[in-house]
């Protein structure tokens, strides 16, 4: 148990950049993801509080002590590896209980911890196999298994999910969801899958470009995003974005979208944006429902919309319309729309609507 | 996948003629040679060049054996080949992984490094041979198993570094690291997850170096003499102003065979999955 202090970490690969200025403060018992494309320095920043890179600049302190100079083996860590990484040459049993060993535990203990490990994870009749005799599944598992059983200060996840299948990966995301609340140790989760960062997170930390676009509270992020980048990256199917400009009359803002007028919720605060403005108009598929009320409700735009594609998914169905040029999509029930070419009124829930700055695609 | 999968007939299960020919005649060509120089090892020398020959000896002998081993001394270079071969061997793998380890994992001199290495196998081995042998006369090597283990372990180790040099290249790193991260330290790391898993590429890189100190001849023959002369250099002795003694040529070469073979079967295994060197992940 600890909590991990980031301060203005740099990671350079000779003339590539890779992290370029992070401040992180990690609090003792939370799950933080760190979530990003490809690319954007979330690995590289995971195996440096790792100890497995070294840091060009900046310090990363563990439970109060700075381990810039520690050895993996010394920071108290332990993490899995997107590739599991299991050693294909020992058991399943000495997989996990490599690492007692290698820190002189006596046997009889290695043991114990070895099956309670085991046990906790459902991986006893495993025990006597051998990596490649193990499915996907129960590879990560046993990963896994080696992670706990040293009871480390924080746990360390590389994208540890990516190999799995779509099923499996549901069913391990619960499985790592639980550990975190059986056990309520620090860990630090890399992915690059927004869904997982929304499900296990705590505190998601986004990042682009080897900096912090934004970290918060999931729902936090998903809700009020900094920026187009963080609205694009979280939910799923993504947020629609269209360009307009900003009305300002009095106390009373709307967007212009070519010909529509869509009120600003009133009381939202514009932070100083100007009348004339050009900015970017985000609406989640969720914002948007088939309108039964003969008049829309308080804060909502009503729309004639045109269906041009449809997608249905079972409980819902996934429909595409024009609004002012941009194809905006709206999550509706499966039985609110029928076929592509249906003419139907669409409520937009402009309370829950973000609005960005065209130019700096910063949130207003 | 084709998008039209071929109507299966169900055949009707044929001698396979043409593949059995194939093998036969490959069988044959390699099994001859050896036939026909055991043949001649166990035949009475009148025998070696009748015409017809002689396919299945009447009376065969083991003077030849007797012979080559102590008159021509094969034995003594028998004895000295082992010791020679196989202390360059051991040396040989042990640095070579270690010097490969440290190419692969640690980008050890850049670049060039490893191909500098390597590049020292595109030297013609007469190109040096003299002064090497000016070098072990000043310094007392000249004739001496060390002397010739040195040399070996140091034509070896460049082939030997370059095969292990693949084949750590093309472990996954994440085994060592989680290694790292469980409690280990570097050399720990190296010793108990990096080289278990590479024993495959080792023992192919052993093997290939043993075979090249066994039948290695021209370094023996110019840094050796009465003491530590190895197998290959006996064989000059058996041609001869009184002509060629067939049968001892023959009873050594078989000789020299059986430590090849014994070390083929023993690293077979190893061997076939060493080869691919490390392209397939266990």
């Amino acid at each position: 148990m600890a909590e991990v202090r980031i301060t203005g970490l740099h990671k350079r690969y000779g003339a590539f950049h890779a992290v370029r200025g992070i401040d992180l403060d990690i609090r003792d018992g939370e799950f933080t993801v760190l979530v990003g494309p490809s690319g954007c320095g979330k690995s590289t920043l995971l195996r440096t509080i790792a100890g497995l890179e070294e840091s060009s600049e900046g310090t990363i302190e563990i439970g109060g002590e700075v381990v810039n100079d520690f050895r993996p083996r010394d920071r108290d860590v332990a993490m899995v590896f997107q590739d599991y990484a299991l050693y294909p040459h020992m058991n399943v049993a000495k997989n996990i209980g490599f690492g007692l060993k290698a820190r002189k535990m006596p046997k009889s203990e290695v043991e114990a911890r070895v099956a309670e490990a085991a046990r906790m994870l459902g991986i006893t009749p495993l025990l006597g196999r051998f990596p490649r005799q193990l499915s996907g599944g129960q590879r990560q598992r046993v990963a896994i298994g080696r992670a706990i059983v040293r009871s480390p200060r924080i746990f360390l996840f590389d994208e540890p999910l990516s190999n799995l299948d779509a099923q499996l990966r549901d069913e391990m995301r619960g499985e790592i969801k639980r550990l975190h609340q059986d056990i309520a140790t620090t860990m630090i989760y890399v992915t690059h899958d927004q869904i997982e960062a929304m499900t296990l997170a705590d505190r998601i930390v986004l990042m682009r470009d080897g900096l912090i676009e934004q970290q918060g509270a999931p729902l936090d992020l998903f809700e009020r995003p900094a920026s187009t980048f963080v609205a694009g990256f979280l939910g799923s199917p993504r947020m629609s974005f269209l360009p307009g400009t900003l009305k300002l009359d009095g106390s009373a803002a709307a967007i212009r979208l070519s010909e529509a007028l869509l009120p600003v919720a009133p009381g939202r605060s514009l932070n100083g944006a100007v009348d004339g403005q050009a900015v970017l108009l985000g609406l989640r598929p969720e914002h948007l429902t088939r309108a039964h009320a003969a008049t829309p409700a308080q804060g909502t735009f009503r729309y004639d919309a045109t269906i041009d594609l449809l997608q249905p998914t079972g409980s819902r169905s996934y429909a595409t319309f024009r609004l002012a040029g941009a194809p905006v999509m709206a999550e509706l029930q499966a039985h609110d729309v029928s076929r592509p070419g249906e003419r139907l009124p669409i409520d937009i829930n402009m309370n829950r609507a973000s609005i960005f700055d065209a130019k700096t695609e910063r949130a207003i | 996948m084709a998008a039209v999968a071929p109507v299966r007939r169900p055949k009707r299960r044929s001698i396979p003629v043409g593949r059995i020919l194939l093998l036969g005649f490959f069988l044959a060509f390699v099994l001859w040679p050896l036939y026909w120089m055991f043949n001649t090892s166990i035949k009475p020398s009148d025998d070696y060049l009748t015409v017809p020959p002689v396919w299945f000896p009447t009376a065969p002998t083991l003077v030849h054996y007797e012979a080559a081993l102590f008159a021509y001394r094969g034995l003594d270079g028998l004895i000295n080949s082992l010791i020679i071969s196989l202390s360059a061997t051991v040396l040989s793998a042990l640095f070579g992984t270690l010097m490969a380890y440290s190419l692969a994992r640690y980008n050890t001199g850049g670049q060039h490094l490893s191909f500098w290495v390597l590049s020292q196998r595109f030297l013609p081995p007469i190109g040096i041979v003299l002064p090497v042998f000016l070098i072990y006369r000043g310094v007392g090597l000249y004739d001496t198993h060390i002397g010739l283990i040195i040399a070996y372990t140091v034509f070896t180790l460049p082939v030997s570094v370059w095969m292990m040099f693949a084949y750590f290249r093309g472990m996954p790193k994440s085994m060592e690291e989680a290694a790292l991260v469980d409690g280990c330290t570097r050399w720990e790391a190296f010793w108990r997850v990096a080289v278990p898993l590479a024993a495959p590429g080792i023992v192919a890189a052993a093997v290939f170096a043993f075979i090249a100190c066994w039948t290695e001849f021209f370094f023996a023959l110019i840094l050796t003499s009465r003491t530590a002369f190895t197998l290959p250099t006996v064989f000059r002795a058996f041609i001869g102003f009184q002509g060629a003694q067939y049968g001892e040529a023959a009873a050594l070469a078989i000789v020299s065979l059986v430590p090849s073979i014994a070390l083929g079967v023993l690293a077979q295994r190893h061997l076939v999955r060493g080869l691919t060197l490390g392209a397939v992940r266990g």
